[in-house]
C-alpha cells in the first residue's frame, strides 16, 4: 500500500514549510513535494497605500532580510520618482546590503547548517543545533555569532536599528555617514575577515567528506539567474540580469532589471503558497533556474576583490568539468566566498573618501506610474514591481522573492535526495534529515516567499448543542 | 461652547491636585492647571489654543464629592476642589480607551510616517499598552492623496477634531468637517470632495501640524520622518483673542 511521509515542520529554516514524500508499494519514493504552508498577503494589502510606505511595509515581510526588501523597494520607488540617486547614497546602500549579506550568510552557515556539517546528518536531533555546535566546537560557534554580530552592528550604525531600519528612503538615504561611525566600522572588519578566511579554510578541508551529499543534493541541470555588474563581475545591488544554462552558456545577458517581465514568468501550484517562477522562453516547468550565492558565483566572471577572487577560482574547481558548479550542496561554499567578498568590498567602500559626502538624497514626487526595483538578497534575486495611480497610491504589486525563484529547484532537489537516501521499508531519522538538509542548502526564507492564489479552501460546520454536525458548507480551493 | 481661558481681573482659587496644594485663576480648567504644574494628564483632543470639545475622554479625573468622572479639559477649577488624576481606576480606563483607539482603525506604528513622533504612540507607552485586548475592526479606509502638499489617511485618524477646529478657529477657512456617525465618522474636506479639489483649503498646513497622529502628513515623507511643529498655535491663538 502506498504511504506518505510528512516532514512537518521543516526545521532550521526561516518560515514554515512541510515536505511530503509519496512512497510506492515497494517503499521507493514516487513523488516529493515542498509545501509552503503559511500565508501572508503582502501583495494585496499594500494596495491603496502611499508608495512611500512600501519600503517599510515590505521590509516587515522578514526579520532576517529586511534590508534586502528595503533596498529593492526603494529602488522601485526611485524608479517611480524617475531619479538617479546621489553616488554617495548608492555607496551607502551598497554598504548596508553587504552588511546584510554578511549577517544573513553567517546565520545560514553557522546557526542553521553547521550542525549538520559538524555533527553529522545522523547525529542525535536533540543536539543537532547551534547549542550542539557550541558544545563540540565552542570557538567556531563563537566566531559564527561574532561574524553575524558585526554585520548586524554595521546595519545598526548605518540605519539606527539592527532589524527594520528605515534609513534608506526613496531617492537615497535620509542621513549621511559620519566619520566616527566609519572608523568604528573599519575597525571591526579586520576581525571579520580573519574569521571568514579561517572558516573558509576549515570548510575547504571538510568538503571532500561530503562527496556523496555533493553528488545527490540538487545536481539536476538548471539555469542560473543573477545580477552581474556591467563588467560581468559579482554584483549585489545593481547592474544587469544574466542567465547561464547548465553548460555555462550565457542565454540572457545585459538584461536591464526593468525588463525582467520579458524573461521571467510565474506559475502557481495548488500544493504550496509559493509561486513557481520560470524562464519564459522555455516555459513551465522546463524553464527551471536557480538563484542565490551559487548562481551569482556561477554567473560572475570575477569578484573584483583579492581574496574573494582566489576563493572564486577554487569554487569553480568544485565542478570537474568546466561548466557551472551544479550541486546545490555547494551553496554553503558559495556563501563563504560571498562573506569574504562582502567584507573586502565593505572595506573598499568605507575607505573611499566620498562615502562621507553629505549629498545623499534626491527629492522628487511620483513621476512614473510603474516602478521596478531589483537587488540581490542573500538568497538570490529579489524583484519589487509596483504600479501607482495619479495620487501616488499603490494599485498593483508583484513581489518575486529570491526563495520563490528556487522553488522548482527545491522540489526537484528533495526528490533527488529522497531517491538517493530514503527507503520506505527502513526509515531512519538521518534519511529524513538529509531531505531537510537539501532545503537548508538554499537557505529559503518562506515568510518572504508566501503568495496567495485562488480561494482559500474553507469548511464551515454548524453544530447543535450536543456537538452533532447539522450542516456543513465546503468551499474547495 | 468654547471656554475662553484669558479673562482679565479674575479671582484666584486654591485647590488640591494629587495631594499638592495649588493656586489657579478661577477661569482655568483642571487640565490647564495640571499642565502649568507639570502634572501629567493624558489628552488627545485638547490642545492649547483651540476650543474645548471633551471628545477623547482621556483626561478624565476624579473630583471629591462628585459621583462621576469629569473631563479635566472641560471642568473649571473651584475653591477647595480635590482632584485625583492618576488612580488605578483612571489608569485602567485610560488604557482601555487607548486600546479601543488602536482597535478601531489601523494604527500600524512600524510603517507609519509619524512613527516616533506620534501622540497616540506616546500615550500608548505612557498607559502601558503592550497589547490590545479587544479584536481589531480591520476596516480598511481610503487614503486621500490628492492634495499636492499633504495627505490624509483615515486609517490613522482618532477623530480628535483638532484639524476641524484649527481650520475654523485659527485659519478661518473651515475646510474640515466630520461626516458619518459613531466609529464610522470621518473627517472630510469641503462636503466630502477630495482634498486636492477643495476650493476653501488655503494649503496653510495648520491641520497637518496639529494632527496628533499620522492621519494628516506632508507628502514626500517616509517612515518616521513626519515631525510636527505645534508651537505656532498658542501664539496665534493669543494674538487672535487679543484682537
Amino acid at each position: 500500500m502506498s504511504r506518505t511521509i510528512s516532514i512537518d515542520p521543516v526545521t532550521r529554516i526561516e518560515g514554515h514549510a512541510r515536505i511530503s514524500l509519496q512512497l510506492a508499494d515497494s517503499g521507493a519514493v514516487e513523488d516529493a513535494k515542498f509545501h509552503l504552508t503559511q500565508f501572508r498577503g503582502f501583495e494585496k494589502f499594500c494596495e491603496g497605500r502611499p508608495y512611500r510606505e512600501m519600503p517599510a511595509l515590505t521590509a516587515r515581510t522578514c526579520g532576517i532580510c529586511p534590508v534586502s526588501h528595503l533596498l529593492a523597494s526603494n529602488k522601485a520607488c526611485d524608479d517611480l520618482l524617475a531619479v538617479t540617486i546621489p553616488p554617495t547614497a548608492e555607496k551607502l546602500r551598497r554598504l548596508m546590503n553587504l552588511a546584510q549579506l554578511l549577517q544573513s550568510h553567517a546565520l545560514s552557515f553557522f546557526h542553521l547548517s553547521s550542525p549538520d556539517l559538524l555533527l553529522g546528518w545522523d547525529s542525535d536531533p536533540a543536539k543537532r543545533n547551534i547549542f550542539g555546535v557550541m558544545a563540540k566546537d565552542p570557538e567556531l560557534a563563537k566566531q559564527g555569532i561574532k561574524l553575524r554580530q558585526i554585520g548586524q552592528t554595521i546595519i545598526e550604525m548605518l540605519g539606527g536599528k539592527k532589524i527594520h531600519p528605515t534609513w534608506v528612503v526613496p531617492g537615497g538615504v535620509n542621513e549621511p555617514l559620519d566619520s566616527d561611525k566609519r572608523e568604528a566600522m573599519l575597525n571591526m572588519l579586520p576581525e571579520a575577515l580573519t574569521i571568514a578566511k579561517d572558516t573558509y579554510a576549515l570548510f575547504k578541508t571538510m568538503v571532500p567528506k561530503f562527496k556523496d551529499e555533493a553528488e545527490h543534493f540538487g545536481t539536476m541541470p538548471t539555469m542560473f539567474l543573477s545580477l552581474v555588474s556591467p563588467k560581468g563581475q559579482l554584483e549585489h545591488y545593481d547592474g544587469f540580469l544574466r542567465i547561464k544554462d547548465a553548460q555555462g552558456r550565457i542565454v540572457e545577458d545585459r538584461v536591464p532589471p526593468s525588463d525582467y517581465p520579458r524573461i521571467i514568468g510565474e506559475a502557481v501550484e495548488d500544493f504550496s503558497y509559493m509561486k513557481f517562477p520560470y524562464y519564459k522562453p522555455l516555459g513551465y516547468p522546463n524553464g527551471i533556474y536557480r538563484v542565490g550565492p551559487l548562481a551569482r558565483l556561477n554567473n560572475a566572471e570575477s569578484c573584483g576583490t583579492p581574496f574573494a577572487d582566489v576563493a572564486l577560482a577554487e569554487f569553480h574547481m568544485l565542478q570537474e568539468d568546466s561548466g557551472p558548479v551544479r550541486s546545490s550542496f555547494h551553496y554553503h561554499y558559495a556563501r563563504l566566498v560571498e562573506i569574504i567578498f562582502a567584507i573586502e568590498m565593505m572595506q573598499r567602500l568605507l575607505k573611499d573618501p566620498s562615502i562621507l559626502d553629505t549629498r545623499v538624497r534626491a527629492h522628487a514626487r511620483g513621476n512614473r506610474d510603474e516602478g521596478i526595483g531589483v537587488a540581490e538578497a542573500p538568497r538570490g534575486t529579489l524583484m519589487h514591481h509596483y504600479k501607482i495611480d495619479e495620487a501616488g497610491l499603490i494599485t498593483w504589486v508583484d513581489l518575486i522573492i529570491a526563495t520563490g525563484h528556487n522553488n522548482l529547484a527545491m522540489n526537484r532537489s528533495i526528490k533527488q535526495v529522497a531517491d538517493a537516501y530514503v527507503d520506505g521499508n527502513t526509515l531512519s531519522e538521518g534519511m529524513l534529515n538529509r531531505v531537510e538538509a537539501v532545503i537548508r542548502c538554499y537557505d529559503p526564507c518562506l515568510s518572504c516567499a508566501s503568495h496567495a492564489f485562488g480561494q482559500m479552501p474553507l469548511s464551515i460546520e454548524l453544530k447543535d448543542a450536543s456537538g452533532a454536525v447539522i450542516d456543513r458548507l465546503v468551499r474547495d480551493a | 461652547m468654547p471656554i475662553i481661558a484669558t479673562q482679565p481681573s479674575v479671582r484666584v482659587v486654591t485647590l488640591r491636585i494629587d495631594g499638592h496644594d495649588l493656586s489657579a485663576r478661577e477661569d482655568e480648567t483642571i487640565i490647564e492647571v495640571c499642565r502649568e504644574n507639570k502634572i501629567p494628564i493624558p489628552s488627545l483632543c485638547w490642545m492649547d489654543g483651540l476650543s474645548v470639545i471633551g471628545a477623547c475622554r482621556l483626561c478624565m479625573v476624579e473630583v471629591a464629592g462628585q459621583n462621576r468622572l469629569l473631563a479635566a479639559c472641560a471642568t473649571r477649577v473651584a475653591e477647595g476642589m480635590e482632584v485625583t488624576t492618576n488612580s488605578e481606576t483612571l489608569q485602567r480606563y485610560r488604557r482601555t480607551l487607548v486600546e479601543l483607539l488602536f482597535a478601531e482603525r489601523n494604527h500600524i506604528c512600524s510603517v507609519c510616517v509619524s512613527n516616533g513622533h506620534c501622540e497616540l504612540q506616546w500615550l500608548a507607552m505612557a498607559c502601558g499598552v503592550d497589547h490590545v485586548r479587544m479584536p481589531y475592526r480591520n476596516h480598511g479606509y481610503a487614503v486621500d492623496s490628492t492634495h499636492e502638499m499633504f495627505r490624509l489617511d483615515h486609517n490613522r485618524c482618532v477623530l480628535c477634531n483638532r484639524c476641524v477646529r484649527v481650520c475654523d478657529e485659527i485659519e478661518g477657512a473651515h475646510t474640515w468637517d466630520v461626516m458619518g456617525r459613531g466609529s464610522d465618522c470621518q473627517v472630510i474636506t469641503d462636503l466630502a470632495r477630495p482634498w486636492g479639489e477643495s476650493d476653501t483649503c488655503t494649503s496653510c498646513g495648520k491641520c497637518v501640524q496639529v494632527c496628533p497622529t499620522g492621519a494628516l502628513v506632508k507628502q514626500g515623507t517616509s517612515v518616521g520622518e513626519m515631525v510636527k511643529d505645534q508651537h505656532f498655535l498658542p501664539i496665534l491663538a493669543r494674538r487672535r483673542s487679543a484682537r
